[in-house]
């Protein structure tokens, strides 16, 4: 018999929620430990075995020095690599103190900010080592969680659409809320995955996700200035937590981004 | 780590504690036999929320907040919420109000049941993982993941998702449910409600080492319900204030090791006990009468100071969140709109609700725009910290003939007594024991 391939969950600055994921899944995860080794996964076990491993999901991004050094260590024990969630592909809600100085940050939150360090900003892991996939959302959805690892254990490209929110939309058959309501929505710049949960609760898209394949967040724009959200407003919506994304950050730039 | 024990100086350090939610160390320094030194280190690193947060708007708050937990995302939503609507001297009755609380009894009994099975009984029965643990006890965990699903269940029809759900707002809910809807989550909660006794009786054949503790408890405590949302702040040692009154009594500390605030009581900067068993010993009479008696059966005294029990009590407080989910789905009649309209006014807002892990605390000024201009959080896990290492420098003592391995793995079950989120508390963990 041939030996079970190993798994390894990472984390770096992040919330839990997406290694979580992996816990989630209530009646697939028996399942999956029958294939493979859960080899270095603290948060669910304390046995950790050395690499290398064969594949390592990475979870948070990049803000202190000693993780900038730590990832280089993770990608050189990893066959596979892949990120998941938009902390690691994105730099998550805590690159919002890139478009500000984050000593002002942590005055705010510590009261002795000498004690505390960290780097000036937050960045996604494939600023720093190569990347073999990039699992997007803010979360992931666990059924794509399954799929990636099912794909890279088994050597074949992910099935993962690139697609809008407003495909799937479609499929779950929500009438559109922008048209049919005049509600903002990023759901035709934003990535699909989630299953377009937003529009089917009534609310509009919020992007958390991050940018689709080719987004045309300027003709969002025209939209949103139609339907009378402000400036300040329409750039709020793009600087949350996929804001270090370059067409998310750009599009919020053009939209008063000398403010945060 | 040093094999003496003995004369000499021992240290046993744990670099990284696994089973608990982010990333934390322990650190213990034993000397001559006696313990010198416990430090709890929370080295996730911190990713300032209260400062990203100026400058949004008030209505923000709730899936901003959110992302600083993905174990307890409900409970940041449901902090932000009330502390806005606070603010803007709103307030939620009705069914708004008892789909809340049903969503929050969602987030409870997911929480704790991924606590009981998956991070706190391996311990107990000896295994590294839940995973591990399933070979040779396939029907306990096998329970545990149907009654977390259950859970997972109520936050994702209330919630949209289960990880940082979409539909909680100020005001309420951008969808509510129809009663159809709410009547298949209610076949399932029947079921979970059988798995959810099964677990306390369950959780009640573990064995627990003695150690009981003269706490400090503090929770929320209101008028007829066993506290989520809303309530008085009060201790078993005379505190009694509103959410409004908290920065009055306790202060946050920043200490040189860890990256999480430890908080303290002031004046005398003494530590407390959040969490389920400072709810469980403040509310008791507040639990339905069966829910009682199965405490009862499963050896809990209405007051539980053995912090080893409080797997126990979360099993109690998983049973009664099953419960109590029942009890709002039989009543419902859906409200005629899904939020109250909550215009912003300058002032500044203050909530606490009961997140799983403990009290959690959101302050909140706004301006006439509703931009915020000033946050402050303050999870359950920054107000454990300081508990934790003190049931460590009362606990090694009572263990110091073990091999350090052994400290080592008792320790780590009892700083995951706590079920800390080191995630939350950075805005947490790695054991070092130094026998030096």
């Amino acid at each position: 018999m041939t030996e079970k391939p190993k798994l390894a969950v990472w984390k770096f600055a992040s919330c839990d929620g997406c290694q979580l994921s992996l816990l989630d899944c209530e009646d697939e995860l028996l399942t999956v430990a029958d294939h493979i080794t859960i080899a270095n996964f603290p948060e669910a076990s304390r046995a950790v075995l050395d690499g290398p491993y064969d594949l390592s999901l990475v979870e948070g991004s990049i803000t202190t020095s000693h993780d900038r050094d730590r990832i280089k260590v993770v990608r050189r024990q990893s066959k596979f690599l892949v990120t998941i969630g938009a902390c690691a592909t994105a730099g998550g809600i805590q690159a919002l103190r890139n478009f500000t100085d984050v000593r002002e940050f942590m005055d705010i939150v510590y009261a002795s900010p000498e004690y505390i360090s960290t780097l000036e900003t937050s960045t996604p892991i494939s600023a720093h080592v190569n990347v073999d996939f990039e699992l997007r959302g803010c979360p992931i959805n666990k059924n794509q969680l399954l799929e990636v690892i099912n794909a890279f254990l088994n050597e074949c490209k992910p099935n993962v659409s690139p697609n809008s929110v407003c495909i799937e939309c479609k499929k779950r058959g929500t009438a559109c809320i922008m048209v049919a309501h005049g509600t903002p929505c990023m759901g035709p710049v934003t990535q699909a995955g989630c299953g377009a949960i937003c529009p089917a609760y009534n609310r509009g898209c919020y992007g958390c996700y991050g940018p689709m394949e080719t987004p045309n967040t300027s003709s969002l724009a025209g939209w949103m200035k139609d339907i009378g959200v402000s400036e300040d407003e329409f750039r709020r919506m793009f600087r949350t937590y996929n804001a270090e994304e370059a067409e998310f950050r750009e599009e919020g730039d053009r939209h008063g981004g000398e403010n945060r | 780590m040093s094999d003496s024990h003995g004369g000499g100086t021992r240290t046993i350090k744990v670099d990284c504690l696994a089973r608990v939610e982010g990333e934390g160390a322990m650190y213990i320094k034993i000397r001559d036999n006696v313990l010198e030194d416990v430090k709890l280190k929370i080295f996730e690193p911190p990713r300032f929320f209260e400062g990203l947060l100026r400058g949004r708007e008030f209505t923000e708050a709730p899936d901003i907040t959110s992302r600083i937990c993905g174990i307890c995302p409900i409970a940041y939503q449901m902090s932000a919420i009330h502390a806005m609507e606070n603010a803007c001297g709103v307030r939620v009755e009705g069914a708004l109000r008892e789909l809340r609380r049903l969503f929050y009894c969602g987030e409870w009994i997911s929480s704790h049941t991924l606590h009981v099975y998956m991070l706190h009984a391996p311990d107990f029965l000896g295994y590294p993982s839940a995973v591990e643990m399933a070979k040779d006890h396939p029907e306990a965990v096998e329970r545990g993941l149907a009654l977390k699903k259950t859970g997972n269940d109520v936050m994702t029809l209330m919630g949209g998702r289960e990880i940082h759900p979409v539909n909680a707002r100020v005001g309420g809910f951008y969808r509510v449910p129809a009663r159809s809807e709410l009547s298949e989550l209610r076949e399932k909660l029947l079921r979970a409600r059988e798995l959810a006794l099964e677990t306390v009786k369950w959780t009640a054949t573990l064995d627990f080492p003695e150690f009981e503790q003269d706490y400090t408890f503090v929770a929320l405590r209101h008028d007829d319900e066993y506290p989520m949302n809303e309530g008085r702040i009060v201790s078993n040692k005379a505190l009694d204030i509103a959410a409004s009154e908290y920065d009055d009594y306790f202060e946050e500390q920043h200490v040189d090791y860890t990256n999480a605030l430890h908080c303290v009581m002031k004046p005398d900067g003494n530590c407390y006990h959040v969490g389920p068993m400072a709810r469980y010993a403040l509310n008791f009479d507040r639990l339905p009468l069966e829910i009682q008696d199965a405490a009862k059966e499963a050896g809990l005294a209405p007051i539980c100071t053995n912090p080893f029990q409080s797997i126990t009590v979360r099993a109690v407080e998983v049973l009664y969140a099953v419960t109590e989910a029942l009890r709002i789905i039989d009543a419902y009649e859906p409200p005629e709109e899904s939020s109250v309209t909550v215009e912003p006014k300058a002032g500044t807002g203050y909530a606490a609700t009961e997140a799983p892990r403990g009290l959690l605390y959101h302050r909140y000024t706004i301006d006439d725009d509703g931009i915020i201009k000033d946050a402050n959080i303050v999870p359950p896990t920054s107000q454990n910290q300081k508990m934790i290492e003190d049931d460590l420098r009362r606990f090694v003592p009572t263990c110091l003939d073990m091999a350090d391995d052994e400290i080592q793995y008792v320790s780590e079950q009892a700083i995951r007594n706590y079920d800390p989120c080191i995630s939350c508390a950075t805005h947490f963990l790695k054991l070092e024991v130094d026998r030096g």
